[in-house]
């Protein structure tokens, strides 16, 4: 009988499958790869073939451009790719546009690699789909029970009634630039705020792609001052988005008296929110919180529970009280901070 | 309770001093009595609260969940409060979500032993901020970057009356402070506040600059030193004894020796100091030694002989009953003389008046002055009565020169708020036996924005090193940038691997045209260091 850990295993490139010869969202450049999501420690340039949704291949050639792999195989949610006699199939995993589950099957056995996922709604992507497996090989990166995200309309008012609050004042709110932003977007949208949205000039390829995959964002406008006089009223009042790092950049002097908004998981501890100096924290993540870890493999009773990056000794532990079989890959390459 | 968890929280995380104003002025207007009485004695640190010891929070939070998963969360997080509010695992059908008066008064009126499980069933019906805002509270650990002087200032804005006011009233209010709120909503009368023992709003200097020194008259003006210690009201009258500090917070509880020397019918003001126990009496210490003192709610034994504090006193507010406010300071001052006819009470001396002529006399006494524990002079005019505030005029504080070094700039830190895109916050050194740089501070103003903007150009360019916001600047004896820092004294400090601290350093100048390599050495800064009297 083969044993599972025939099938996948971790090695210092990533998840291998030793049958079908591919890695799964591998760290550096393999000959074939299978990758769940476009999130740049997942999805990476150089690989000789990659298959992932349709979404996913777009996403990556408009961060590296049209020649990121040799070869591209586009694969539609639910339908089956055979490699090398392994069955590989992509089913949604509700974490950004174009995210999949990599189901596995090779003789008589299913794991499921799920990449990063989610279960709460997102209207900008297909939320994440239950199956049954042999293994199923979960992300941790918000596995402690402290990690509980809020609704997310609630998150979206905060910023809404801040807005109100300060008409005189900028808020910059800080969020990956593929995913967070345009989740942000629409919810904003979703909660009746209707007024044009200024972004950041490294979003606009990202944001354009997901209205080219009917995601509909609103009025935008680059976050670009018109003249020098008087510029900086331009964005009183205004909500202006942006990756993180863009607002410890010379790029957020030209707001005026800005509110740093950060929006990620991380901001439920207080601590994080106060070192990166953040004024109003948006409890908002694209990753399970612990709640939606435990049900996720609670709903799907795997016969063992193969645990990657984050946090995961509260995992473990958790499935050793749960009486699940559980195990940490130790896989490295991945970035905690990235949510 | 909601919207006390909400206060909290927003002012955590608002660095502003108005936007906190803003924030406390808006709870007060939209919280209903007592619960808004309440928040402020607890921002004010002034609430008593029957207090529920982290050990029995943990009993709590384990018997609700696994250990071994607390204990990895609290690793993570590490902040007792945080980690139980963000992991409590809510009880289905809890009742509603208690406000805050319910929950003061009633874990004050329950047995100690009742206190822990009052406490779990409120964090059952409250989300996680309002859990968090609930162990801050019977924890008391709420530290929110509020000052009480903050608080009141907050109290003033919101009532549209002057700070003073507030502080004199303070001492006889009580919680909730109902009267208080009802006077600043115009719906009450002004409480009282001339219950014995009560603060009087203190009178102020300014600063004196050259051209305030040009038109003065030196015979209009009484000069005193001007001792390197904290400002305090003492108060003696109808059998209440209160040490006050200069915004009216009673800091009494943690100078019982001095509260104990009150043996008279008077209000003083004076400087509190500590000095040398093996010395006549007074021998002063350096500040530093005063500071280990202060912000204590109580003190030891073994500090109360290492570190006795007294008080030399320059003016008399009142005496057996009699407001002196009104009168001239000269005939303030000879009454005050009157209490010391036989010499220095117990824990109280009386400042000397200078006997200092002219100009030249007093800026001779001012650049060389014959204790360390003098920062310069105030001036006073003979015929000013003692009126709250800074009135024009009337005081003149003349410190010294501050002291001045060269320093390398070491590490810089981005800043807040508006600040947030620069690198603002410097941390400088000077240059050891074994040719490294020891930092011997941090200063984050006294340059123009355009100033800023070339450090903030600087250090980006010239980054070495990069630990989250701070990043290392290239610094080495050939090249580094040059920062002439001020300041007005040195303390010794066992914390700082340098063994000195710097009392209020700013950057007085940008050294673009110095080599690192010149700036200056830690001998330099020994040197500058004050004798300890007790030494």
């Amino acid at each position: 009988m083969t044993r599972l850990d025939e099938i996948l295993r971790p090695t210092p490139k990533g998840l291998y499958c030793p049958p079908g010869d591919f890695f799964i969202d591998p760290v550096r450049p393999v000959d074939r790869a299978v990758v769940t999501h476009g999130h740049a420690d997942h999805a990476r340039a150089g690989h000789g073939a990659v298959l992932a949704t349709e979404e996913t291949i777009a996403i990556m050639a408009a961060r590296y451009g049209e020649d990121f792999t040799t070869s591209r195989q586009p694969a539609a949610l639910g339908v089956s790719t055979a490699i090398n006699g392994v069955e590989v199939t992509l089913i949604p995993a509700g974490h950004v546009l174009g995210s999949a589950q990599a189901v596995v099957e090779y003789a008589g056995k299913r794991l499921i690699a799920s990449g990063d996922y989610k279960r709460r709604r997102d209207p900008t992507c297909v939320g994440f789909e239950v199956m049954s497996c042999d293994v199923f090989i979960t992300e941790a990166t918000f596995a402690l029970p402290v990690f509980r995200h809020p609704d997310d309309r609630g998150e979206i008012d905060k910023l809404l009634a801040s807005v109100r609050r300060f008409p005189e004042r900028a808020h910059l709110v800080g969020a990956y630039a593929l995913g967070k932003a345009q989740r942000i977007i629409r919810l904003l949208r979703e909660a009746g705020y209707d007024e044009t949205i200024y972004i950041h000039g490294a979003m606009q390829k990202l944001c354009d792609l997901y209205e080219a995959f009917g995601v509909a964002l609103g009025p935008l406008a680059p976050a670009t001052i018109a003249s020098k006089a008087g510029a900086k009223n331009d964005f009183a009042g205004k909500i202006v988005v942006g990756p993180p790092s863009a607002f410890a950049d010379k790029w957020a002097r030209r707001f005026p008296e800005p509110v740093a908004c950060f929006a990620s998981g991380w901001m439920r501890v207080r601590a994080r929110a106060r070192q990166r100096g953040v004024e109003l924290p948006l409890i908002l993540s694209d990753h399970a919180d612990w709640d939606e870890l435990t049900d996720t493999v609670r709903d799907i009773q795997p016969q063992e529970l193969w645990i990657t990056h984050g946090r995961e000794d509260a995992l473990t532990r958790w499935a050793e009280l749960e009486g699940v079989k559980a195990r940490p890959l130790s896989l490295v390459g991945y970035e905690d901070e990235h949510d | 309770m909601r919207a006390f968890a909400d206060l909290l929280e927003r002012l955590v995380l608002t660095p502003q001093r108005n936007g906190k104003i803003r924030l406390l002025t808006e709870y007060f207007a939209a919280t209903p009595d007592p619960d808004r009485g309440y928040a402020l004695a607890a921002i004010t640190r002034d609430l008593e609260i029957r207090s529920v010891k982290p050990a029995m929070l943990r009993a709590i939070i384990y018997d609700r969940m696994d250990e071994a998963l607390f204990d990895l969360s609290y690793d993570y997080v590490g902040d007792l409060a945080e980690t139980i509010s963000l992991a409590w695992p809510s009880k289905a059908g809890a009742n509603r979500a208690p406000e805050l008066g319910e929950i003061v008064e009633t874990l004050n009126a329950a047995s100690r032993a009742d206190g822990p499980k009052l406490v779990a069933g409120w964090l059952d019906a409250m989300d996680a901020s309002g859990r968090w805002a609930l162990l801050k509270l019977v924890t008391g650990g709420l530290r929110i970057g509020v000052s009480s002087r903050l608080a009141k200032t907050a109290l003033a804005a919101f009532g549209d009356k002057p700070v003073t006011e507030i502080e004199e009233l303070w001492h006889g209010l009580q919680i909730p402070y109902t009267d208080l709120f009802a006077w600043l909503e115009g719906k009450g009368e002004k409480p009282d506040a001339e219950k014995p023992g009560y603060f009087r709003p203190v009178m102020l200097a300014h600063p004196l600059e050259a051209r305030d020194l040009d038109a003065l008259d030196p015979d209009a003006f009484a000069a005193e030193w001007k001792w390197d210690g904290i400002r305090i009201q003492a108060v003696s009258e109808g059998g209440v004894r209160r040490l006050y500090s200069r915004t009216g917070d009673d800091i009494g509880a943690a100078f019982p020796d001095v509260v104990d020397a009150l043996d008279l019918d008077a209000v003083m003001d004076g400087e509190l100091l500590v000095y040398a126990p093996a010395k006549p009496p007074f021998a002063v210490r350096p500040f530093a030694e005063l500071q280990k003192r202060l912000n204590r709610k109580t003190v030891s034994k073994k500090l109360l002989q290492t570190h006795p504090a007294f008080i030399r006193v320059y003016d008399l507010l009142s005496v057996d009953g009699e407001d002196l406010r009104a009168q001239r300071f000269e005939d303030r001052r000879a009454r005050l003389e009157d209490l010391f006819t036989d010499g220095p009470r117990k824990r109280i001396d009386l400042s000397p008046v200078l006997n200092l002529q002219d100009k030249d006399a007093l800026a001779a006494a001012r650049a060389a002055p014959p204790d360390d524990a003098i920062e310069g002079l105030m001036l006073k005019r003979r015929a000013s009565p003692y009126v709250p505030g800074r009135p024009k005029g009337e005081w003149w504080k003349w410190k010294r020169d501050p002291f001045l070094i060269d320093a390398v700039l070491m590490y810089a830190q981005r800043g807040h708020g508006k600040r947030s895109s620069f690198y603002s916050d410097y941390t400088f050194g000077v240059w050891t036996e074994e040719e490294t740089l020891a930092p011997v501070g941090k200063a984050y103003f006294g340059f123009t924005d355009e100033e800023l903007k070339q450090l903030d150009k600087f250090v980006r360019e010239h980054t070495t090193d990069r630990f989250g916001p701070v990043r290392q600047v290239r610094a080495e004896p050939d090249f580094g940038l040059v920062l002439e820092v001020a300041f007005e004294g040195l303390n010794r400090s066992a914390r700082h691997k340098s063994g000195v601290a710097m009392r209020f350093p700013r950057i007085s100048r940008i050294r673009w045209d110095k080599p690192a390599g010149e700036a200056d050495r830690l001998e330099t800064l020994h040197a500058m260091l004050p004798g300890d009297a007790s030494a």
